[in-house]
């Protein structure tokens, strides 16, 4: 009788742990394998949703990527008032290569420049039909992406010789598995990186239809090519990818309401909004995902590190509406209102851009394609409730640029393509274009584990 | 049929018993060294069945048979007695057993008698823990382990506490150790959604553990194998005995305060301090007019008028962020038996308020133990336990709703806002809104008041075990045990909060997880003497885990007003998920004692795991480990050294390994990344097929001993414990888009020496006073990395520590003008450091600022009883640890960036050429000098007066008048007082808003520990 319960005891424990060894082949709940992740269709085009999300984090897209480079090519127009001090640094031109939001930056950009290259790699599983959509997203994302790292992390265009100056390391394959030395990739100099984003918005613009909701389109692509092409000084391509833009019809500038506030930055409450008629492209924001860093930074809603100085208001004519884009606590601080929506979009490209980069082009080249500059600068300047310019000068157009793309992320950028020093629309007198201090450092971490990286001077 | 003859044949003799001459015996028990009455002891007659226990007083009274000539006298503890049956009463003296010689020690899957112990094991017993006024059991082993490291984050109730058990052995992989409860191994995630962890182990009750056993080195763990590396803390409830059943009561009440506050501005320091660093900034910078700046600055923060130039308001802040924090605990426990079953029954309430507002936890707990002799060859028993946690937690240490950021407020600004007669920051009057620029930070006091945030967690905790004996020896035993926790976090922020939540109109969440733990064990154990010399006990078996968690979480905002908390009224779902993890273990294990003339002994365990978190090809681990002792005091050329009672020497040597790191590890995963309302995906980690375990290879040796009649004993480990093959999170170049990948990468170690000595120094009638000490020095040291170094300020980096500080070295204030100094530490062309000094902070070399670990950890504990009386006071201690300030850069920051409060050291900041100080120039947002630096680092060593227990037992006499078995009174003080250097609020502490393995040492306004005062009674029927 007893022998007998405990052959039966031992023979279930037996067979228990016979059947037990099969439990530990578990599954992943949350996440799922990498070698099933791109069979369909679908799933890539899932990966490249998920590159608009990655694109979208704080530090790039989601708006640091343009606060910092405005805070550091700032003069003496932003006053920052908040505590973290990896900002502190930025703004005060002293940044230690470990800092945070560069690293972020850096990373970040990476990041998505992967997933990209993700579904680039896959991009024979994607149907015939949709093939030269996502190619054309692809490409745009990591045209843009890597634009923005080479413009942060190396010397200007016009600094030097970009054929010669380090510019960032250039990936287009994805990691799948780490291959040891191989993953530790050189800096490509800075007009390697250049060719490669003119080639990547180029493909994209060709790619890309001419709407694609709030994805990419084609006009995305041309816009930020004229972008690119005013940063390295081409104006004539500046000005004809700026001119297709605005030649699409596709975009139109919003008007201010009745209480004189421009519908691009009109706050309501904290929700969710479709872009609007202006955005050419825009990083979604909604209460489930994205985030608004122009929000966190500048709006009084927000952390409201920043505010303004005088010598900012100094460049406004008294009945410019855009004036109403400021909030005067009454207590000393004016900060700006443009960004005040926690889930207001990212304008990342807006029309207004675009008349003003065809605007400085034409001008340099004395040519009237599309439009005169003046009608150009014109149409800005009426949006904003002011008369028309009978002539313009070069300084006209800049100083409508300043104002109108104010806080949005231009002011590093267009003193290094303009060859000025920090505070030439304020009085001037800050650093020089080809300051070191102008440049992001390489961050720390990433030169620990990647010896080929060189360091920016100065750092 | 024998069975059937036994119980005829007793049937039959008490029968004739009826009939037969019985006889009364009275009698009294003594402990014969200070002749106080023994209570419960057993009497019997020999050859008779029937017994008694005695009574409060020692007394007893006993009909046996008249042929009945010799009483036998027992009692737990003490040497059983014959005594024969004379006329009157009998008075019986039981000496207190050699309890070096019985004492048991619970090991895994069995129990050994210390004495023969080949492997490193440290007790701690109920008679520690017991009553500890504090919410989780770690705290009550704090100091009484030899190299055992306990350290609290911060005072904040239900919160993270590290354990570390002869120094850290990974470096990303988990550094806690594994804990189990009678056989069941616990589950201890950390469930937190405010980012500072919670402490699952504070669900357990800790008056319901009889004995914590810490097995420390790797013959004690490696039965554990894969989770043996970090030690094993073993727990074992309380069990009933037979005889007479007790009723115990148990309740105690007390006040709780902070250890430590920091010294800030008052307002008129604040006031010239502000003034002056504008006044200095505008010297450097005359672009902008700093000075009417700080002006307008001063006049917002003080509430919009002029009083700051007055003085006229000066708020201590800091006192704000305590309260009046009252603790009281009730206890209610049974227990008793017969020789077929015994129980144990305990309930308890904790009710405890944090020191810090909003913060607080009430425990409900009860347990049933419960163990019965179905037949003599099988016994059935069950452990169970429940809790129901309610903790109100606050936020990390990094939130600025966190109470203790509160000291960044200006001093100027009142508590009351007198534009409103409202906490200053509640309402702009402007707008109606919420304040969003008055005072300087939000106030921290607006969430207290208007922010719930209620973590409950019921949990179920038990096993059902079965004992059956084979043949004589021969045993098997079959556990199953449980571990289930469910956990609910609910959270509403009101409108009033709008400035930290960023939300306008309210914003709730609410979690739950389920987790439930599976383990069975099974297994056989032998044990058997052969001949007159050899003795043997084999354990064989197998044991299965299996954990799994289901957690839902949603979030919502755009409440209708503050009265709606629940997220059913929130307009806008802001977050919903829905996630699932598991991990299995399946492993066989064994281990065999062999002991040859009661002397030479030898132990061989072996435990092969596998984890469903490595990859198919490297699933399984073996940890086998091998230890020897030797009784050198049974040994005839010793056994005439008087004064020698024990000597033994010990090594061991074996492998364990550790697996504490994500469930799907291995594999290259994607995960899902939404954009603008539509579902995505992305990359979300490299796969890593040739993952395996970490493991670790611990020497150990040791002596124990004892003299002079067994008063003094000592016992001195020496170890050394290498773990390779790290679980290494790996930084890779992000260019690959990844930033890190987990591979077996790197090998660190740690060398020590503990000790501990026992001293009974008075041993008399009335009086007794004994001492223990011990003693942990551990040195950690991380020999490789694979090159790389991990983190910034605490690092892991190859040659160091693990978590050493880097930082710049501060060289103070420049004497010419103010600039902050940093020594350039740079390596010259001939190998020196350049030990000039720069402004520029790139400029100089991160060098060793500091070490978070300490060089030793010690307790020294005296106890003192004096007839009724007992005084009981530990001293615990950490010697050669430094703490980084990461405040620092914020509160002590020369006023250099922002209007934050500073500490009362910054008025000694340069103000004229020569000023030879270490606090730069005071300079409005130049940062200067607040980069990481040695200029936050200090000295983390404190003497804390941990445990000081002032007890009184009611007499015997008054017991018996009072029909009590027991009653006793205390005076417990808790943290009563600490020495350090440290001038921040509290030496023991470790920010939890970054801990983690190699955050290590850092205080971010953390909250200080608990001083707590009570008064208690206990009360046995």
């Amino acid at each position: 009788m007893k022998s007998k319960i405990f052959s039966t005891i031992f023979l279930s424990a037996i067979l228990i742990f016979g059947s037990c060894s099969k439990e530990l082949n578990t599954t992943p709940f949350n996440s799922i394998d990498q070698n099933s992740a791109l069979k369909t269709s679908s799933d890539v085009e899932g990966l490249l949703v998920g590159a608009y999300a990655d694109l979208g984090v704080a530090d790039l897209y989601g708006g640091g990527a343009f606060v910092t480079a405005d805070l550091l090519g700032d003069f003496n127009e932003i006053f920052w008032g908040g505590t973290y001090p990896g900002m502190t640094q930025i703004k005060n031109k002293a940044i230690p290569v470990d800092n945070g939001f560069v690293e972020n930056t850096w990373t970040g950009g990476y990041k998505v420049i992967n997933d990209v290259n993700n579904v680039l790699s896959a991009i024979t599983v994607v149907s015939a039909a949709k093939q030269n959509r996502v190619e054309g997203e692809a490409k745009f994302i990591r045209g843009s992406v890597y634009f923005d790292l080479v413009r942060l992390f190396a010397k200007a265009w016009n600094d030097g010789t970009p054929a010669a100056n380090d510019g960032v390391p250039l990936k287009l394959t994805p990691t799948v598995e780490l291959t040891g030395a191989a993953d530790q990739i050189p800096r490509d100099k800075v007009s390697v990186v250049y060719n490669q984003v003119i080639k990547d918005l180029t493909e994209a613009e060709a790619k890309l239809p001419a709407t694609n909701g709030f994805f990419a389109s084609k006009y995305s692509a041309a816009a930020m090519l004229a972008r690119v092409y005013l940063q390295k000084g081409d104006y004539a391509k500046a000005r004809d990818a700026a001119d297709r833009v605005i030649k699409s019809g596709k975009f139109k500038l919003t008007q201010a309401n009745a209480d004189g506030i421009i519908e691009e930055f009109l706050y309501t409450r904290a929700k969710a909004v479709d872009n609007t008629s202006e955005d050419v492209f825009a990083i979604q924001v909604n209460t489930t995902s994205g985030v608004n860093t122009f929000q966190t930074f500048y709006s009084v809603l927000g952390r409201g590190d920043i505010t303004l100085n005088n010598p900012h208001f100094q460049l406004f004519e008294s009945n410019d509406l855009r004036l109403n884009l400021f909030y005067d606590d009454g207590q000393g601080s004016i900060y700006s209102t443009k960004f005040d929506n926690l889930y207001g979009n990212v304008h990342i490209i807006r029309l207004a851009e675009m008349y003003l980069i065809r605007a400085e082009a034409n001008n340099r080249l004395s040519t009237s394609v599309g439009a005169t500059p003046q009608a150009d600068v014109n149409t800005i300047r009426n949006r904003a409730g002011l008369a028309s310019l009978t002539t313009v000068t070069i300084d006209d157009i800049l100083k409508e640029r300043k104002i109108e793309l104010s806080f949005e992320g231009f002011t590093l950028h267009d003193i290094k393509r303009l060859g000025v020093s920090t505070g030439f629309f304020t009085g001037g007198g800050g650093l020089p274009f080809t300051s070191p201090k102008l440049i992001f450092p390489i961050p720390k971490r990433d030169r620990i584990v990647n010896p080929k990286l060189t360091q920016n001077e100065g750092y | 049929m024998r069975k059937i003859s036994i119980f005829i044949c007793t049937l039959l003799c008490s029968f004739s018993s009826l009939f037969a001459q019985t006889k009364e015996v009275t009698g009294k028990v003594t402990d014969a060294k200070n002749g106080a009455p023994i209570v419960g002891a057993t009497i019997k007659a020999k050859g008779y069945n029937n017994s008694t226990t005695t009574d409060a007083d020692g007394s007893f009274k006993l009909a046996v048979d008249g042929k009945a000539v010799v009483m036998e006298v027992s009692y737990v503890g003490y040497n059983s007695q014959n005594t024969t049956i004379g006329n009157g009463n009998i008075v019986v003296k039981l000496e207190e057993a050699d309890r070096s010689l019985s004492e048991v020690v619970v090991v895994g899957f069995g129990t050994k008698l210390k004495r023969e112990l080949t492997g490193s094991v440290a007790k701690v017993g109920a008679k520690e823990l017991n009553n500890t006024p504090a919410s989780s059991f770690e705290s009550a082993i704090q100091g009484r382990a030899a190299g055992v490291l306990v350290s609290q984050q911060n005072g904040k109730l239900g919160q993270g506490i590290n354990i570390r058990i002869r120094g850290s052995a990974s470096v990303t992989a988990g550094n806690e150790p594994l804990y189990v409860i009678d056989g069941i191994p616990l589950q201890n995630t950390d469930l937190s959604s405010n980012g500072a962890t919670t402490n699952s182990l504070s669900d357990i009750n800790t008056n319901d553990i009889e004995s914590i056993e810490i097995l420390k080195d790797a013959s004690a763990a490696a039965i554990y194998g894969s989770r043996g590396s970090n030690g094993v803390v073993l727990i074992t409830t309380k069990k009933g005995k037979a005889g007479k059943s007790k009723i115990e009561f148990g309740y105690f009440t007390g006040k709780q305060k902070p250890t430590g506050k920091r010294d800030f501005l008052n307002a008129k320091e604040y006031v010239d301090y502000f003034t002056m660093a504008a006044a200095n900034a505008f010297r450097l910078d005359s672009g902008f007019d700093y000075v009417a700046y700080t002006a307008s600055r001063l006049k917002r923060y003080s509430a919009g008028n002029t009083d700051y130039q007055t003085a006229k308001v000066n708020t201590k802040w800091q006192d704000q962020a305590f309260q009046e924090a009252p603790i009281s605990q009730y206890d209610l426990n049974f227990s008793g038996g017969n020789d077929k079953t015994t129980f144990y029954m305990g309930g308890q309430v904790l009710d405890q308020s944090g020191i810090i507002v909003g913060n607080s936890l009430k425990r409900y707990s009860g347990r049933l133990n419960l163990e019965h002799k179905v037949r003599d060859w099988l016994s059935l028993g069950v452990n169970m336990s429940f809790a129901r946690t309610i903790n109100k937690r606050v936020s990390n240490d990094n939130a600025f709703s966190t109470p203790l950021q509160i000291v960044a407020l200006s001093p100027i600004t009142p508590f009351i806002d007198p534009r409103t007669g409202l906490t200053s920051g509640a309402l702009d009057l402007n707008t109606g809104n919420p304040n969003t620029n008055y005072p300087v930070y939000y106030n921290p006091i607006l969430s207290v008041e208007n922010t719930k945030y209620t973590t409950s967690v019921n949990r179920t905790i038990g096993n059902l075990f079965a004992l059956a004996t084979i043949a004589k020896g021969f045993t098997f035993r079959s556990e199953f045990g449980m571990d289930q926790l469910n956990q609910n976090e609910d959270q509403y922020s009101g409108r009033l909060t709008a400035r930290n939540q960023g939300v306008p109109n309210g914003s709730g969440f609410s979690s739950s997880d389920q987790i439930l733990n599976i383990n069975t064990n099974n297994f056989f154990r032998y044990v058997s003497s052969f001949g007159e010399y050899h003795d043997i006990d084999i354990v064989a078996g197998t044991s299965f885990q299996k954990w799994q968690i289901v957690s839902n979480s949603a979030s919502a905002e755009e409440f209708p007003s503050d009265s709606y908390k629940k997220l059913n009224a929130g307009a806008s779902k802001t977050a919903a998920t829905s996630t699932a993890s598991d991990w299995a273990l399946l492993s066989y294990f064994t281990r065999a004692n062999y002991k040859l003339k009661d002397r030479y002994l030898l132990s061989v365990s072996g435990r092969y795991d596998g984890s469903s978190r490595f990859g198919a090809n490297n699933r399984y681990g073996f940890f086998p480990a091998v230890s020897a002792g030797w009784i050198l005091s049974d040994e005839h050329f010793l056994k005439n050294v008087r004064w020698l009672s024990f000597l033994k020497l010990k090594a061991s040597y074996g492998l364990t390994g550790n697996s504490e790191v994500g469930n799907y590890a291995s594999r290259g995963l994607y995960g899902p990344n939404a954009y603008g309302g539509l579902g995505g995906q992305s990359p979300t980690q490299l796969p890593n097929t040739n993952l395996k375990w970490e493991s670790t290879t611990s020497l150990d040796m040791g002596i124990e001993a004892s003299a002079l009649n067994k008063r003094v004993t000592v016992e001195v480990d020496y170890y050394e414990r290498k773990t390779k093959d790290l679980l290494l999170s790996v930084n890779v170049p992000s260019t690959t888009g990844f930033l890190s990948k987990l591979q077996n990468v790197g090998k660190l170690e740690n060398k020590g020496i503990e000790f501990t000595i026992n001293t009974e120094n008075i041993v008399s009638k009335d009086f007794r006073w004994s001492t223990s000490i011990n003693f942990g020095a551990n040195k950690n040291k991380i020999t490789d990395l694979g090159g790389q170094q991990i983190g910034t300020l605490n690092r892991a980096q190859e040659g160091q520590p693990l978590g050493v500080f880097f930082a710049k070295e501060f060289a103070g204030a420049n004497p010419a003008n103010g600039d902050a100094l940093y020594f350039k530490n740079t390596v010259k062309t001939d190998g020196t450091k350049d030990r000039t000094t720069t402004k520029n902070v790139n400029e100089a070399e991160d060098v060793r600022i500091g070490n978070p670990n300490p060089e030793f950890i010690y307790g020294f504990r005296n106890t003192f009883t004096y007839k009724g009386f007992d005084v009981d006071v530990l001293l615990q201690g950490v010697q050669g640890n430094q703490i980084f300030n990461g405040g620092g850069q914020y509160m002590s920051a020369s006023g250099s960036n922002g209007f934050d409060n500073q500490t009362t050291d910054q008025l000694a900041a340069w103000k004229k050429p020569g000023d030879i100080t270490m606090v730069p120039e005071a300079r409005l947002f130049f940062a200067n000098g607040t980069d990481n630096s040695s200029r936050y680092i200090s000295n983390g060593s404190y003497l804390r007066v941990k445990a000081i227990t002032l007890g009184f037992n009611l007499s015997p006499k008054l017991l018996s008048v009072l029909h009590i078995d027991r009653a006793r009174f205390y005076v417990r003080a808790q943290n009563l007082f600490t020495i350090t250097k440290y001038k921040g609020w509290d030496p023991e502490v470790n920010s939890d808003a970054t801990a983690n393995n190699i955050s290590l040492g850092n205080d971010f306004y953390s909250a200080p520990q608990i001083k707590t005062i009570v008064f208690g009674v206990n009360i046995g029927l």
